[in-house]
Formats: structure tokens, sequence, C-alpha cells
């Protein structure tokens, strides 16, 4: 039996999901901020952006469609952080805009700004683009500092605005919190972690590789201080829970620990994530799998962020809470769209295997032949 | 006293709006070339599939750089537009999230994952990938090019007539009910046609021009003539299908959005077997007294605006006027009475917010059975009070007032741009046909092809002009105005943010539009 329970559910594993993945593809970015660390060379710079810019769209659509999909299940949620945040999203969309560009335009004739330029905006993406999405995915579990009252629609004479913030930061106090931050630095090392891995699976190239064996030790220990820091402080963390059939949301100590311990899928999912990047660190540094590290540090990585994501929305848990009025905190209850949307959606969704087999054939096709040093003289490279 | 309706609340709207146009100008400078030049390609791959020629080869490789550094500027645009929704229209976006959100989820899903896919495999698949995968990649990225216009057209065209949807009171949004209605509705049909039509036209005349380019430089002429042959055909193909979903947008407007046409017509003063100003000069603003005419000269078809807006030579057509003052005779409420009863819906959505904090269940149930389409007092107070809400948001009528010189030139543009393209496909194609095998085309005609590249641009971005201009002051057809849409953010920020951007599409459109013209200077021989 399809419910709005279960439909309210279900489009949050959706956007859970869609987390996830687009936290494993920003290895792209991982990669474009070690472009100077890894290419030392005009030539292995070159190398490194026709391996990463064969797979940057993938990235950028999928922040596209998370946007896209959080707006048509989880409309407050838009209105609320976006127009709310507005400092934050602003950077974030300003760094991927000078992303889009760069690997088209950096080495072609007339350009006018210089192959420099181009490659410090990959580098200026690849480093904050990483760091601000993982901050601003903090605040599901930390909160933001905003009221939604939808009365003020029918405020005539006043403010007519439903959800405002109440800070005049407008979203940059997240850096105030210390786990923001932990988790957008380990996101920013994770992505890392995941560039130097990729590169060792598409590069073929005895130098790059072994530079990134070394570098993967340099950004495996920050990742793993950060990570763990967010996960034990998240852990004792209170969270915001929601009572369904009253609404009502109430502070609950341990909340998140409480969630893990209430869906153990969830958490032995989890578990499986975290052993499965663990064991991807260990083989791109130690062993001589260590072309196949991505596979591991990739599926790792997509289980412990969408389980990391479900014990922020499931479990009557506000997925979003409001520092500045309990109940205005947002629950996948009180701010999915109808259930008439989510379920025309889930038929659509069904199409999304139908994607992602897709999208795996035509990666695989292409990186078949691996990125060589005479690769970079075709007319085609970036 | 509107207390939010000060200069400080006016200025983050108006800066908003501001951003969001100058966001949806550079992204229109570049997704009308996506779209046509990703079927060129695909046509020109399916030469080379299908003769193994090599000339073939190189003919596509060029044009698909030439897509590519179109395309990828256009990507870094287009994001804005889609996180500007909530950034700058927070409002807007919970109001109508439920029905506007789903074509963008579905638009990411169904189409961008197809373009960003298969576009790699396109630029990349050349000796790497078998052929016929390769040239199905192309296919690939042209369908889910055209495919995201789809979307977020339907999205667009809802905001100028929505339909499927609900007003739900205890929500305080709109619902949708049906998601066929939404995707199906007439207008949107008819919108995703003339703008991906547009597009291809757009993309044909851009390739006649680069063509004309190569032939008055006396370069690469079997690559010329091949490329102006395919495009030429496609452009008329298109240029007539344009003309004729151009007629239906100007009837639906019409139906749906009067006071757009009456101000895309300089039309003060409606009435039956309406003139049509093919041309003409508008007096200053502040000189044209009430009933004078609003021209300085014009030229004049009798009836004719009845004839395209009803097909019909003694239709009525509204004037400015007439939707702003009412006309009895022809069931047009005035704007004023409108307000009236905008404010009447809204106050009753006060009453049960009130209500629901006072825990005053009868009281909600009333104002619920209100707002409900099931029971008769529903329909009625839906039909006949809830259809103005948005104009209970407005000050006045004169809110309602549009920038008439600005739309009446700006159709006349598109209008005339179109007519043109028409043509000169025709002249091309007599060109090419009238004596093969040689390169027949005249001086005269090649400078037209050349200089038809910045008309075409010109075209699309009037027509956005007519479209969105238009439809001032909705963000949601009588529904929602831009004024309650807006987020509560300082005009300083919007400013900054504004200009930031500004200041990057400008560079970016620089150095997009220097590579371009280098790359063509080099040609496709040096591709090789």
């Amino acid at each position: 039996m399809i419910t709005y329970d279960f439909l309210q559910h279900y489009w949050w594993l959706i956007i859970s999901l869609l987390g996830a993945l687009l936290v494993f593809l920003l290895f792209v970015q991982g990669g474009q901020g070690m472009l100077y660390t890894i290419g030392k060379t005009r030539e292995e710079r070159n190398m490194i952006a026709d391996a990463l810019g064969r797979k940057w769209e993938l990235t950028f659509t999928t922040l596209v469609t998370f946007g896209g999909a959080f707006f048509a299940s989880f409309p407050l949620f838009y209105s609320t952080s976006f127009g709310g945040a507005f400092y934050v999203w602003m950077l974030i969309l300003f760094v991927f805009i000078i992303q889009a560009v760069a690997y088209e335009y950096r080495r072609k004739p007339s350009n006018f700004l210089g192959e420099k330029t181009f490659d410090a905006f990959l580098v200026i993406n690849g480093v904050a683009g990483a760091l601000l999405l993982g901050t601003a995915v903090a605040t599901l579990f930390t909160g933001g500092n905003f009221t939604v009252e939808k009365a003020n629609l029918a405020n005539i004479g006043g403010n007519t605005v439903i959800s405002q913030w109440t800070t005049p930061w407008r979203g940059l106090e997240a850096v105030a919190d210390y786990r923001n931050l932990a988790l957008g630095l380990a996101v920013l090392f994770l992505s890392r972690v995941l560039g130097l891995q990729f590169f060792m699976n598409t590069i073929d190239d005895r130098v790059i590789y072994d530079r990134c064996r070394k570098h993967l030790l340099y950004n495996a220990v920050p990742f793993l201080v950060f990570f763990l820091l967010f996960f034990v402080s998240l852990m004792l963390s209170n969270g915001w829970a929601v009572d369904p059939q009253t609404g009502v949301i109430s502070v609950e100590k341990i909340k998140y620990l409480h969630n893990m311990m209430q869906m153990p899928l969830v958490m032995i999912g989890f578990l499986l994530g975290v052993v499965s990047v663990l064991a991807s660190l260990v083989m791109g540094h130690f062993t001589s799998f260590a072309k196949k590290a991505i596979w591991f540090g990739g599926a790792g990585t997509v289980l412990t962020v969408l389980c990391l994501l479900l014990c922020a929305g499931w479990n009557d848990t506000a997925y979003y809470p409001s520092l500045s009025d309990t109940q205005s905190s947002l629950t996948i209850y009180n701010s999915s769209s109808s259930e008439f949307t989510l379920k025309t959606m889930s038929v659509v969704s069904l199409v999304i295997p139908f994607v992602i087999a897709y999208i795996w054939y035509a990666w695989h096709a292409l990186t078949k032949a691996k990125i060589t040093r005479t690769e970079g003289a075709g007319d085609d490279a970036y | 006293m509107f207390l939010e309706t000060t200069a400080d609340f006016m200025e983050v709207v108006n800066w908003s709006r501001a951003q969001f146009a100058m966001t949806a100008i550079y992204h229109f400078l570049f997704v009308p070339l996506t779209l046509g030049l990703s079927f060129l390609c695909a046509f020109m791959h399916t030469q080379y599939y299908r003769t193994g020629e090599e000339f073939w080869k190189r003919t596509t490789k060029f044009w698909m750089k030439v897509f590519a550094i179109n395309f990828a500027i256009g990507i870094a645009t287009g994001i804005i537009l889609e996180f500007e929704f909530g950034t700058n229209w927070s409002n807007y976006s919970f109001f109508v999230g439920d029905i506007f959100g789903a074509p963008l989820a579905i638009e990411g899903i169904l189409a961008f994952f197809l373009e960003a896919t298969f576009v790699a495999v396109m630029f990349f698949g050349w000796d790497r990938v078998s052929k016929g995968f390769h040239l199905t990649s192309t296919w690939m990225t042209a369908v889910g090019a055209n495919l995201s216009a789809l979307w977020i057209l339907v999205a667009n065209a809802w905001m100028q007539h929505p339909v499927g949807m609900t007003f739900n009171v205890e929500t305080a949004r709109n619902e949708m009910y049906s998601f066929w209605e939404v995707l199906l509705s007439p207008v949107a049909i008819n919108k995703f046609c003339h703008t991906v039509l547009s597009g291809f036209v757009l993309g044909a005349v851009f390739v006649i021009g680069v063509s004309a380019w190569f032939m008055l430089k006396k370069r690469e002429e079997r690559f010329a003539r091949q490329s102006i042959k395919i495009a030429a055909i496609f452009g008329i193909v298109s240029s007539i299908l344009l003309i004729t979903t151009g007629d239906k947008s100007s009837r639906l407007i019409a139906e749906f959005q009067p006071m757009k046409l009456a101000a895309a017509e300089g039309l003060y003063d409606g009435g039956e077997n309406a003139d049509m100003v093919i041309i003409g000069v508008f007096k200053p603003a502040d000189r044209i007294e009430p009933g004078e005419d609003p021209f300085r000269f014009g030229i004049r078809i009798p009836g004719l605006l009845s004839i395209l807006s009803f097909h019909d030579r003694n239709a009525y057509v509204a004037g400015i006027n007439d939707l702003i003052n009412g006309d009895e005779e022809h069931d047009l409420m005035p704007a004023s009475e409108k307000i009236e009863r905008g404010r009447v819906a809204i106050a009753e959505l006060g009453r049960y917010r009130q209500a629901i904090k006072d825990n005053d269940s009868s009281t909600a149930e009333e104002v619920v059975q209100k707002f409900s389409p099931d029971t008769p007092e529903g329909r009625e107070f839906l039909t006949e009070y809830f259809k103005y809400f948005g104009y209970g948001y407005l000050q006045s009528p004169d809110d309602l007032k549009l920038n008439v010189p600005l739309l009446f030139y700006s159709y006349r543009l598109m209008v005339g741009c179109g007519m043109w393209f028409v043509l000169l496909f025709l002249l091309v194609l007599y060109a090419l046909y009238r004596k093969k095998g040689s390169l027949p085309f005249p001086k005269w005609l090649q400078y037209a092809m050349l200089w038809s590249i910045p008309l075409a641009y010109l075209a699309g971005q009037a027509g956005w002009i007519v479209a969105e201009v238009g439809r001032q002051p909705w963000t949601i057809q009588d529904l929602l105005p831009t004024v309650a849409a807006v987020s509560r953010i300082d005009a300083g920020s919007v400013k900054v943010t504004f200009f930031l951007f500004v200041i990057l599409f400008t560079t970016l459109l620089i150095a997009e539009v220097m590579i371009m013209t280098r790359q063509i200077k080099i040609g496709p021989k040096n591709d090789e």
C-alpha cells in the first residue's frame, strides 16, 4: 500500500541517494584541487584535465538534479534554505559557474584570460566547491537560523514572506559551528582521496601513479580526523524529533545515535560504507591493487553518505532544524510536496536504474582507453 | 498603507527581477544554438556514418567543436536560473513548488543526464567507441538537449497559464491534481514547439552564416556548400513550423493573457474588427491624451488584429484601458474589482491560519469548505474570488500597466526577423539548386547570410522579452505577483550578486566569442 507517509520516506531516500552520488562524484572537484599538486608539468596537467574533463558534467548534472529533486519533493526546504542561506548558496553557484567553462576553454587559442586563469578556476572550484557543499550539507544536522510562518502570506499590509532568515549573515554563520566545518573539511579531503584514486585508475602513467599513492596518505589522514570529529560529535549531539501524529517538534538528546540504533539496516549500511572507504585507502596506498581502489572508495562513499542522510530525515527526525524557532524545523512530513506530486514523481523515478545503467555503459566505453602522455596531442583533448 | 511596499522593498523586487532577467538573457544567448546545432551535428554525423567519407568526419568535427564551446557556457548560465527560484523567489518556490518543482526534477532525471552522458561520448568517442554507438550518442545529445527544453518550457508555460492544480488552504499553497493537464496544456505544447523551433532556425542561420564567411574568404568550398544545404533545408522546414506556432501563440495569448497582447500591439482602446499596426512609432507616453492615437505614425491593416487573435474579423480585442477600467458589454471586470476580490481570498487564508492558531476548528473547517473544489460553494469561491488571489497584493490597477513600447517594438523585431529568415532560406535554396556543381551564391547574398547571425540572436531575445516582460507583474498569472513572490533579502545583497554575475558572464561571453571566432577562422582543415 503506497501511503503518503511511504512516499515522503521514499523521496527522502531518493534525495539521500542523489546526495550520496553527488559526494562520490565530487572526485572531479578533488582531482581539480590537486591539478598543480599532481600535475607538475603542463603536460601532466593536461592529462589530468583530460581525465576529469570527461566526467565533470556528471557531477554538475547530479548537483542540478539534486537541487531540482529537492525542489519538487520538499519545496519548503528549497524556499527556506536557498532564500535564507543566500550567501552560502550564491557562493556555491559562483564556484560552479567558473568550472563549467574551464575545461572547454583552457587550452583553446584566443582564450583571452589565459590557460592559467582557467586552471585557477578549476582549483577554486575543486577546493571551495567541495568544502562549501560539505558545510552546507552539515546544516541538515546542525540546523539554520530561520523561521517559517505560512500566515505571512495573508499579511497584505506587512511582511508576506513565509520563510525568513534571522541573522544578517545569511548562512555564513554556519562556519561558527565546528561540526559544519568538520564535515566540510571531511568532504573536501574525501573528494581529494577519490580524485587520487580516480587518477590511478584512469591515467596510465607511472610518475603520476606514484605521486597519487603518496598524496593519498596525506589526504586520507585529515579526512579520517575530520570525519571522525564530525561523526562522534554528531552521535553525541542533540537532534530535533517530530511526533508524526501531532507534528510537534522537540529536542531529543543523542537523537542521531538513537536513529542509528533504531534503524539497524541503516547502521549496517553505514558501517559497510565506512569499511569500504577504509579498505580503499589501504588498497590505494599500500597494495598493488591501487587501480581498483576507486570502486571501493566510491561504493563506500555512496553507502556512507546515503545512510548518514537517511539518519538525518528518517525515524521522525527534523532534517533541517531551526535554531530560531523549534516548531519551524523542517521534517519530511511538514515540508514535502502533496501526495499526488510525490506519487507522480515516483513513477518517473522508476527510470533512475535505466539512467544509471546507460551512464555506467557510457563511462566504461570512454575509459577503456586510458589517458596517456600522447593522448593530449589529440584535437579533442582539453 | 502597505508597509512592505516601501522604496527599499521595491528595490529588492526590482533588483531580483533584474538579476533573473539578466541571467535568463545570458542563458538564452547560448541555448538556442545548442538546440539547433545539436541536430545539425547529428545530421552531418549520420552522413559520415552512411558514407564513411573523411569529408563528413571533418565537417561534423568542426561543427561539434563550435557546439562544445557554446554548450559549456550554456551550462554555466543555466545552473543559476534553477537555484535563483529558491534564492531570490522563496515565496514563489513554496507557493507553487508542488507543481513547478516536478518538471525541474524530471528535467534533471530524464534530460540532463542523457545530455551530460552522451555529450562526453559525442566529443571523445572518435575512434574510442564503435561508430554506431558514437552516432547514437550524437543523436542522444540532441534529444537530451531538446528534452531539457521541454521540461523547463512546460514549467514556464504553467507560470503563464496555470492549470492542473488547485489551492489547498490547509498547506497555503497550490497543489497539482493532474500532471497531464500541466504537461499537455496547449500553452505548454505551443511554447515548447515555438521556442525549440526558434532554436532550430537560429542554428540553421548560424551554420549558413558561418559557411557564407568561408565562401567570402574563398575557403572550404565543399564544406560550406554542404553545410549550407543541410542547414537551409532544416531552416526552411523549421521556419514554416515556427510561423504556425507563432500564429497559435497569438491566439493563446489573446485568450489567456489579454494584457500582454494589448501591450504588444500598442492597443489602448480595444474594439471589434481591431486594426493591427504593422510598423509604427509611439508618441512619448506622457503626451498621450486619453482616447488619442498613441502612434506618431503607423501603417495599419484594418481588422488584422482580430483575425490573428481570434481568426475572426469581427472578434473583439480588449485594449489596455478596457482591461484596467473594465467593460461590462464585453464581460471585462475592472482591475479594481479584481483587487478587491483577491483581498477577500487572501483574507480568508488569513482567517484560516488564525483559526488554526486559536484551535478554532469550526472556523477552520468553514474556510476549508470555501476553498474546496468538491463543493458548489467551494467551486464558486475559487472561480469568483481565488481566481484573483494575486490581484490582492497589488496596490492599484496601475501596477498592471506594462512597458508598451518595449513590447511593441520587440514583438515586431521578432516577427520581422522570422519573416526575413524564411526569405533567406528560400533564396539560399534557390541559389543552391538552380545550378548544380558550382557555388552560385552572389556576394550580396553571402553577406546577407553572414549578417543574419546577429539578427537570429536579436529575434530570440526579443521573443523572450515579449513572453516575460509581457506577463508582468505576475510570476504566476493572476495568482502571484512579483511583490509577493520575492525572498526577504536586502537589496544590497542582490545588487552584489547581480554585478558579480554581470561581470562574470560578460567576461565569459567575451572569452566564448573570441574562442569561437578563432576556431571558425582555423576552419575544419586544421582540425585534422
